[in-house]
């Protein structure tokens, strides 16, 4: 997960990738959680299928499609480039590969590809900008890569400060830096 | 075994805001009250405060202060020849759940609807003729006018402390205004919000294009206030977490901040909160109601008998209890036959975002409220000719800066990649410097014969009850509406400076899973005729003549303006029927 | 079913007239009893009886409420006029003999969690007024549970030589050289509402410390303010028209009331008559206190005041204002609250660690309330955004250390809210 974090998001010298991010921690973290399990949803049968504006009609939550989802790409890579995982192949091979996943061009056994990179990128880009108590965007490296300054309740005084750029750094629900200077 | 309660004078059922200000001025009335809310109680120190309520993840991603689809949910088709299925989790809208109801956690929009919106039909016929209109489309006049709803628009406003520049006052029209809103009595009780950048700029480009931009009026207030029950509310701090999110400090309008301490000090007032009504109770005959049944979180039913019930729940949810209740007959599109589930309607709306150079421009979006905005009304309603361009309706268009909370606010002009290094690139150079309206383009949405509630044939929800089926789609009509509108929205965008637009017009078939607004209406509709209403004038049904239902659902059709200020104001004119009318002689208030 | 309705509908104006058109009359052979019975049910509200008297969501005046002393809990009695678990076998003597020289029933001491010593400033009408008034209430039978005293304060005897210390029998005694306001202010806050109770600083053995009368007090988890007129910690920065309609209405333009405050003004302070909350202003602000102004601010680190005004900024603002003004009658001026200041912080470490909610009063409907910040912020850092908001926009205030927000956190720990 950490190497399809990374292909999705890049580092670059400026703000880390998705992986020291901690996206992958993010995501692992949701699975476990209500969401992994599609706890509170609309769960009776029959699960029919339908249109695809008719919303997501399966009782296959995100954890199990995950845990089909990564063990089909890594076979699927190892068929393709001699045994090695996705996290073996070079950065190229993985930007590549994604697109080919993204075109609907490769098969995987058990979930469909296309909706499953959809869904991971989805989940990867949120746990680089959700608030750090969840795992990802960390160090508030997300927000502070976009100029958001978080979790803050007070803009009154700058509302109408116009195209000024807001100075203060991102706070996050527990904090930052500033609130333990001692 | 079904447990009996003492016999209340009134049950109110849903305490969102209708129920709110039912049971207000029930009580005011020496009735002994109780409301049944089927979620939990909620407040801003325990529920939503600033220590963690900016959560994005918690309560806009994962829905925290909503329902749960596994507790209620409905099922959904374009059209009648579909199988339709169930939304098994939110999509294109979100309903409530908790004391307060969607007033915890709307944007605080406050519209009035226009004069003309309230005779539709008439209007239209006579500017247009009757053979303008598709012919499948089903507008009615509402029976009520906007003269009668306008004290109690009023009352609603000081109520809310709304924030507002007034366009119209007494039929003067005000600089800086709506010049298009219909009359009203007085100014707004607060001026209209401070506006960010993005806005101004807005306004700016507006009237360089002949038109007259004007602040949205706003229920997050531009100044602390103290509302006519002698609450207060705070100033609004452009925190960006209103839509989705409670007020954390007192600043938003809700039924916590502007009514329910006021309400639960009198003591002819009672509330069960995380109780689910299932059934209004009707005699033999079916003519009388004499009560609700609930079920309570352990699961027991319960009776609460009552003299008057006021069914005051989500639009939807108040349709399907009378389905449920087997009160009013329900609707048959085939037949073109009864009227619980008929005229059902939603909202049209669209946006454009505009994309800016980031070395001119930085809007810090994060800075924002729900309401605020800066808005044209020149395209809404029949502002404007229909003659040339072949629909009717309208809306209004504006730049409305909600926030811009980072999961669902980084975006990329189009063309971009969705992920990689582009990707990165792209969104840290445009999340400062785009202009994003929440629903820019707001439209009207018309009622047609093929577009109706009724209930599935196949799921069920946790008590065996059938879900309600929804089937509706985007007709020709309202898609052709969306287009004028949304590229007018765009030439503004345009104006205002933007290197790149990503024009999202609303088009069909409608899609469940694409958020668009929880403004959804109609199915227990007001008017002149029980054969065309389930509702008269006064929202109360013709056939029970001790109950009446509050709402959007009883919109016959959708203007273009958000529902809560109509909603309310036709709670208050409901309440002052109940007051002066009904408790004096109880039964019907108009003839058949 | 229908003509309750109306009767209903019409009811609340009919029903009101016909109360006193029904009292006037029933009580015109007892109009004097009547309005004993009224002037009492009057004093008992100055005397905050029910506070004490009933358990929340019990009946009323039924006792069984455990109040905290120091010295161990004592649960109130039920005064309701039942024959067996009430008062209602008692003489008029043995019940002026309890309220106003501590002496109960049976003639043993009472404790003085009953302020007997602040209740011997009434007259003797005053206290059969309450009698009257008491006995016109529905009888409740409930026996109370008893006290829980360790030793030597379980030995009621011992509260004869308190009372040699610290009680001094006698009516109030007006002084003729001030105000009738004045005087009846002081009247009430000595006698029936026995300020002191809470806001005089006691001994160990639990006597009023005369020489700092009203300055403010630990007690029950609360450090309970400063009421004199001291412009730093005390009612300096209000007029007496504030203080009158913070008791009145448990909010002014500064300040809220909330814990026990709260408590006494919903059931005390809010229902007395306007010319008594003024009064009792007017008396309040004559009292000079301690003298505090001019005190040189403690020294607290740069890094501390730094992080403290990260934390405000951040989390206290939204209401609180960046200036920390607040918002009138919302949301509490910090940069104006002698509470804020206060040489005791017990109180806002414990609202900040803990949350609290305003009083809601007729005229003061909102009850606004303050989120819990126990679970976010560590002893640390509350300690560090309690300097900053003791030590800004003018205020100078002894520094906070986190170990006094640990010994906070620990206390109310096992408390309720």
């Amino acid at each position: 997960m950490e190497a399809l974090a990374d292909t999705i998001i890049p580092s670059d010298p400026q703000a880390p990738g998705g992986k020291d991010a901690g996206c992958a921690v993010f995501i692992d973290r949701q699975l476990a959680g209500p969401y992994g399990r599609q706890e509170g949803l609309y769960q009776r049968p029959p699960f029919l299928s339908g249109a695809k504006n008719q919303g997501y009609q399966s009782d296959i939550g995100p954890a199990e499609t995950y845990r089909a989802g990564l063990a089909a790409i890594n076979s699927v890579c190892r068929e393709r480039y001699g045994g090695r995982a996705f996290a073996d192949l070079s950065t190229d091979e993985r930007i590549l590969f994604l697109k080919v996943l993204e075109a609907g061009e490769v098969k995987l056994q058990g979930v469909d590809g296309k909706s499953f990179l959809e869904q991971m990128v989805k989940d990867v880009q949120m746990g680089f900008f959700a608030d750090p108590i969840y795992g990802g965007n960390r160090d508030m490296a997300g927000w502070k890569m976009i100029g958001y300054p978080g979790a803050r309740y007070n803009y009154l005084d700058w509302v109408n400060r116009h195209n000024e750029r807001f100075p203060l750094p991102p706070v996050g629900i527990t904090g930052n830096a500033e609130w333990t200077r001692w | 075994m079904v447990k009996k309660l003492p016999r209340k004078d009134v049950v109110v059922v849903g305490f969102g805001w209708t129920g709110a200000i039912m049971a207000n001025e029930l009580t005011d009335e020496g009735l002994d009250v109780i409301a049944i809310e089927r979620g939990p109680w909620r407040d801003a120190p325990t529920d939503f405060p600033p220590t963690y309520m900016q959560d994005e993840l918690r309560y806009r991603v994962r829905h925290e202060l909503f329902l749960r689809p596994d507790q209620l949910t409905f099922t959904f088709r374009n059209t009648m020849s579909q199988t339709a299925l169930p939304i098994r989790s939110w999509g294109a809208f979100m309903p409530p759940n908790g004391v307060g109801g969607g007033g915890v956690h709307w944007n605080g929009e406050m519209w009035r609807f226009l004069p003309s919106d309230f005779v539709l039909k008439t209007h239209l016929t006579e500017r247009y003729g009757e053979s303008f209109l598709p012919s499948d489309m089903t507008i009615q006049d509402w029976g009520v006018t906007y003269d009668d709803l306008e004290p109690h628009y009023d009352r609603f406003e000081y109520l809310c402390g709304t924030s507002g520049t007034a366009g119209n006052l007494g039929g003067g029209i005000q600089e800086g205004g709506n010049p298009f809103e219909g009359p009203r009595s007085r100014p707004y009780p607060t001026p209209a919000q401070q506006q960010p950048f993005s806005h101004t700029l807005f306004g700016k480009a507006a009237r360089e294009l002949g038109y007259k931009p004007f602040p949205q009026p706003s229920g997050n207030l531009s100044q602390a206030y103290t509302n006519p029950l002698g609450m207060r509310l705070g100033p609004c701090t452009y925190c960006g977490f209103c839509e989705w999110f409670g007020c954390s400090n007192y600043s938003k309008a809700s039924p916590q901040t502007t009514i329910l301490p006021y309400l639960i000090r009198k003591s002819n007032f009672s509330l069960r909160d995380n109780s689910e009504v299932i059934r209004i109770n009707l005699d033999r005959a079916g003519r009388h109601a004499t009560g609700v049944t609930f079920v309570d979180s352990s699961g027991d039913e319960w009776e609460q008998p009552a003299d008057l019930v006021i069914l005051s729940a989500y639009a939807l949810f108040n349709v399907q209890l009378l389905l449920h209740s087997k009160i009013g007959q329900p609707y048959d599109p085939v037949t073109n036959t009864g009227v619980v589930g008929r005229n059902y309607t939603h909202q049209t709306v669209s946006t454009v975002n505009g994309f800016f150079d980031n070395k001119k421009f930085n809007f810090n979006p994060f800075i924002g409220s729900g309401s605020i905005g800066m808005c044209i009304d020149e395209f809404n309603g029949d502002n404007f000719d229909h003659g040339p361009l072949g629909f009717v309706g309208g809306g209004y268009v504006g730049q409305v800066q909600t926030g811009a909370r980072p999961i669902e606010s980084t975006l990329v002009p189009p063309g971009t990649p969705r992920w990689g290094v582009d990707w990165k690139k792209a969104v840290k150079d445009n999340y400062l410097s785009t202009v994003k309206p929440g629903a820019g383009v707001h439209g009207s949405f018309y009622a047609y014969r093929d577009i109706y509630l009724d209930l599935d044939p196949t799921y069920k929800d946790r008590f065996g009850r059938p879900l309600m089926r929804i089937t509706m789609d985007l007709k020709e009509n309202e898609i052709k509406q969306n287009k004028f509108l949304t590229d007018k929205f765009a030439e503004i965008i345009k104006t205002m400076g933007a290197e790149k637009l990503a024009v999202q017009y609303r088009t069909g078939p409608y899609d469940i899973t694409a958020y668009q607004t929880t403004h959804l209406n109609g199915g227990a509709v007001m008017g002149t005729d029980p054969k065309t209403s389930v509702l008269n004038r006064y929202l109360q049904s013709w056939d029970v003549p001790n109950l009446f239902v509050m709402g959007a659902s009883a919109f016959p059709q959708n203007a273009g303006y958000n529902p809560t200020l109509t909603v309310g104001a036709l709670a208050y004119w409901s309440a002052a029927a109940i007051r002066t009318q009904y408790l004096k002689s109880p039964g019907r208030l108009l003839d058949v | 079913m229908y003509r309750d309705h109306r009767a209903r509908a019409f009811g609340l104006a009919i029903r009101l007239s016909a109360t006193l058109v029904l009292d006037a009359s029933a009580g015109s052979p007892d109009q004097q009893e009547f309005t004993v019975i009224e002037r009492g049910r009057y004093v008992s509200i100055l005397s905050d009886c029910g506070g004490c008297h009933t358990v929340a969501g019990g009946k009323p005046f039924a006792g069984g409420r455990p109040i905290e002393t120091p010295f161990g809990i004592i649960v109130s009695p039920n005064i309701t006029p039942d024959l067996e678990t009430g008062i209602g076998a008692w003489s008029d003597k043995q019940f002026d003999d309890a309220l106003r020289r501590g002496i109960g029933w049976t003639g043993v001491h009472l404790y003085p969690a009953m302020p007997y010593n602040a209740y011997t400033r009434m007259s003797s009408d005053d206290v059969l007024a309450i009698r009257a008034y008491v006995s016109s209430l529905e009888p409740v039978r409930q026996s109370r549970n008893p006290n829980t005293l360790p030793f030597p304060f379980n030995v009621r005897s011992l509260m004869a030589v308190w009372n040699k210390l610290y009680f001094t029998a006698g009516e109030f005694k007006a002084d003729p050289s001030k105000s009738k306001e004045w005087n009846r202010g002081k009247f009430i806050v000595d006698g029936p509402a026995h300020c002191g109770a809470c806001h005089t600083p006691k001994t160990i053995l639990g006597g009023d410390q005369g020489d700092h009368y009203l300055q403010g007090a630990n007690l029950q988890g609360w450090s309970a303010p400063d009421i004199t007129n001291d412009p730093r910690t005390g009612l300096g920065g209000w007029t007496a028209e504030d203080v009158a309609l913070y008791l009145k209405t448990g909010h002014n333009r500064f300040s809220a009331a909330t814990g026990p405050m709260a408590e006494a003004v919903e059931l005390s302070t809010s229902k007395m008559a306007d010319a008594d909350t003024l009064a009792i202003a007017i008396y309040l602000k004559t009292l000079p206190g301690k003298g505090s102004e001019g005190r040189a601010p403690s020294p607290i680190g740069d890094d501390m005041m730094a992080a403290g005004n990260a934390i405000y900024r951040d989390q206290c603002s939204a209401c609180h204002g960046i200036e920390g003004k607040g918002v009138a009658y919302l949301f509490p001026s910090l940069g104006a609250s002698a509470m804020v200041r206060s040489d005791d912080p017990t109180t806002v470490i414990r609202i900040l660690l803990r949350g609290a909610r305003s009083v809601s009063t007729k005229a003061e409907p909102t009850a606004p309330g303050m989120p819990s910040y126990g679970g976010q912020l560590d002893d640390h850092q509350i300690a560090a955004v309690l300097n900053y908001v003791r030590n800004s926009w003018g205020s100078a205030s002894p520094a906070i250390e986190a170990t006094d927000v640990t010994r906070v956190r620990s206390q109310v720990t096992s408390r309720a809210d």
